[in-house]
């Protein structure tokens, strides 16, 4: 990270000042020219920053179904089937053919498996998404494994290959991607944690955005621990510190990029409960002193919280104008229900997917403030939150 | 909450959103013994006590004037003096509704083994001097880091540095009580083009931001004086709106909203100049959720020191110029000045002194 950076070293990629020529050849009449993004700029920059502001539009928020095969096999086993390709296709489909899902779902992450999938009556799955205006995510982090000389906590995996992944995904129709790294407060975090999940997050950001896909950025901080709100807060704050700090040291285009930040909560094990209006007042103070106005959309995880409380504190967030989209990246807060009404049975699929749209639309109109609790099934109130959760 | 605790929070919070009050800004009147020399001998006067008290007193006297304004700063100095009635000057500003504020570094010197670059000094001391400065009615403060731009600069080195010091510098100030303005000043000197100011920018200013934080500043209770992001002095110019343009997507990409004004300083840039480039900035429609304001030092009092000479019967015509200024630029907050100053002498006139140095 020393003078190296401004000797740019790879010349096809980021546009680091270094390249630039400092020695006045202009040619006539450029003082008048448009702005471009060039500083910090590659081939896709321009489809980078439409694709964030779609996924960014009012209204709408993003479905994570990019369950590993093992985790998708837990989701069927509560319901009593076997994790079979079969089977998850089916789940999938479910889910992706919902008609008029993209009224308020602008993204869907998917898990590799997934991409490559098609209906039951060959029609791909992506194919189903761009009719609906959806646009196709994937997962591409390797997964979490325990980081040596820490206190026991995670890094994610994921960084080699990356690149080429990352082609041959944009050649399939992904134009997200999403890297999950977490961070646990009982564990400290360390420096050390914090730190490598900074930078990993920052170094697939920048080989996403240079092979065409707009990379979520996941910093989970868990729920797990007996903390207060304002220790929740305290580390927020330093992990966003970090993550935009290294982010700009990559050269990643804020504007081609989204957020998955976990809300500001208490943890789960905490003597009290926050309401929305605190965790709102917490989440907002907290992304105002770290996120530049540049980053178009924020897309909350769920991490555990039951879809109403999911729900409720999303359009806490929204009574008033804020400088970027605060929308949602919901996986179990938008199936949890879907799961239980499809039990696995054909006949199920068409109420399994009004369920979906029930949920989505409580969503959507949370991310416009407009929400009301009222009719709120009693199965959306459970909480969903599992200690030492893994994916 | 998680940044440190100060029985003053609530008061730097107000002032800060005070001093970016729409309509208003900030005249920069903190000029050192030395620097407001120059500008004495430029118009033919010597550099005394009484002098630069007089000059002070004909601009915070200047009727209509301070209503344009929510801050002044001013050197140590000027902080204890009074006007020729006997009214202390911080009086005069509080009763027009400006807060006083007040340089506190200790100017620049040279970082051993780099190409010229420097650190600011000032830190030694510097939260007794804040007490005693808020004690004598200051109620924010200013210290100027300084960065250029070259082949190899800034370095990784003057980056850390400068971001750090400023850091440490804010912190102690919010302990005593006083809003810092973080003053990152990338100089315009060079033949670079605006592609690369915007860079080096966005890399100082995400650099200050990281610092800050580290520091657990409170960010709702400081204000940004960065550099406008222009090409280099040397370099052909641009329209202001391209000015305006890569200015505050560079801002966009690294100045948190919990930090309520922005106040550009001038550096160089004629009075007409600054004024435009600021208005193009507040008539951008794009997210701006800081306010957008001025911090002008040479560019308000360019054309009233000409129009005073050092003469008293020249007060009233430097008064009327200084006036002019003020409204020009407190139009420019508003996104609504037309360009229709009366232009005093040297109100189009450059202000660029190579490698300047306060």
């Amino acid at each position: 990270m020393a003078c190296a950076s401004f000797v740019k070293l790879n010349a096809a990629s980021s546009s680091w000042m270094g390249q630039k020529s400092s020695l006045g050849k202009r040619s006539p009449g450029s003082s008048t020219r448009r702005v471009s993004l060039s500083t910090r700029a590659s081939s896709y920059t321009e489809e980078l920053v439409r694709t964030a502001k779609s996924i960014a539009s009012p209204g709408r928020g993003i479905l994570a179904i990019d369950e590993s095969n093992a985790t998708c096999g837990k989701r069927l086993a509560s319901i009593s089937l076997d994790n079979t390709e079969t089977n998850r296709q089916a789940y999938r489909q479910l889910l992706l053919t919902t008609p008029g899902l993209g009224e308020y779902i602008s993204g869907a992450i998917l898990f590799e498996e997934t991409l490559y999938q098609s209906t039951t009556d060959g029609k791909k799955f992506v194919d189903c998404l761009r009719d609906e205006n959806i646009v196709p995510g994937i997962k591409v982090d390797k997964g979490l494994v325990p980081l040596p000389g820490s206190n026991n906590e995670s890094w994610c995996q994921g960084l080699d290959g990356l690149a080429s992944r990352s082609a041959e995904y944009y050649k399939q129709g992904a134009r997200f991607a999403k890297w999950r790294t977490v961070v646990s407060i009982p564990c400290g975090p360390s420096a050390l944690a914090i730190k490598e999940a900074a930078w990993g997050l920052a170094r697939y950001a920048a080989i996403s955005q240079d092979n065409g896909l707009v990379p979520i950025v996941e910093p989970e901080i868990l729920l797990d621990g007996d903390h207060p709100i304002d220790r929740t807060l305290e580390v927020a704050e330093k992990v966003w510190a970090e993550v935009f700090y290294y982010l700009a040291e990559n050269n990643v285009v804020f504007e081609g990029i989204l957020l998955k930040p976990s809300m500001v909560t208490p943890g789960a094990e905490h003597k009290e409960k926050a309401s929305p209006d605190t965790i709102a007042k917490y989440t907002l103070t907290m992304l105002k002193r770290r996120v530049p106005p540049a980053v178009p959309g924020i897309m909350f995880l769920s991490g555990g919280q039951s879809e109403a409380e999911a729900t409720l504190n999303l359009n806490a967030m929204n009574q008033s104008p804020n400088p970027w989209h605060v929308s949602f990246s919901y996986a179990r807060a938008l199936q949890n229900t879907v799961l239980k009404t499809w039990q696995g049975r054909p006949e199920n699929v068409e109420p399994a997917q009004k369920s979906l749209l029930v949920r989505a639309k409580a969503n959507s109109l949370a991310q416009l403030g407009r929400y009301s609790a009222e009719g709120e099934s009693e199965e959306a109130k459970k909480g969903m939150f599992v200690k030492g959760y893994t994916y | 909450m998680s940044c440190f605790k100060t029985k003053y929070a609530d008061e730097l919070i107000k002032n800060a959103a005070y001093i970016g009050t729409p309509g208003k800004g900030i005249l920069a009147a903190d000029e050192s013994t030395g620097t407001i020399g120059k500008r004495l001998s430029s118009i033919n006067v010597e550099n005394v006590e009484e002098n630069r008290r007089a000059l002070r007193e004909l601009l915070f006297c200047a009727p209509g004037a301070l209503k344009n304004l929510s801050g002044v700063i001013l050197f140590e100095e000027t902080l204890y003096q009074k006007t020729a009635s006997g009214k202390p000057f911080v009086d005069v500003l509080k009763e027009g509704g400006v807060l006083p504020g007040i340089k506190v570094d200790k100017g620049t010197v040279e970082l051993a083994g780099t190409n010229g670059e420097t650190t600011t000094q000032g830190l030694d001391g510097l939260g007794q001097r804040c007490a005693k400065y808020y004690e004598a009615g200051a109620r924010f403060a200013k210290w100027r880091a300084v960065l250029k731009i070259g082949a190899t600069e800034p370095s990784e080195l003057a980056i850390h540095e400068n971001a750090y010091g400023l850091a440490r510098y804010a912190v102690i100030c919010q302990e005593n009580g006083l809003v810092p303005i973080v003053e990152p000043e990338i100089l315009v000197d060079g033949s670079h083009d605006i592609e690369k100011c915007a860079a080096v920018t966005e890399r100082v200013l995400a650099a200050c931001y990281k610092a800050l934080n580290d520091h657990h500043a409170i960010l709702e209770g400081t204000l940004l004086k960065p550099n406008m992001v222009t090409p280099g002095s040397d370099a052909p110019k641009v329209a202001h709106e391209v000015i305006a343009e890569y200015t505050v997507r560079a801002l966009q990409r690294t100045v948190p909203p919990a930090v309520p004004a922005i106040v550009f300083l001038s550096g160089g840039q004629s009075e007409e100049e600054a004024t435009l480039n600021l208005n193009a900035m507040n008539k951008l429609n794009t997210k701006k959720p800081w306010s957008l304001s001025f911090s002008f030092g040479r560019a308000l009092q360019q054309s009233t020191l000409k129009a005073w000479a050092g003469k008293p019967e020249n007060v009233e015509k430097a008064r009327a110029a200084f006036l002019s200024r003020c409204k020009a630029n407190s139009e420019a907050t508003l996104g609504t000045y037309k360009g229709d100053a009366t232009l005093g002498e040297g109100a189009s006139e450059s202000l660029h002194v190579k490698d300047y140095k306060y």
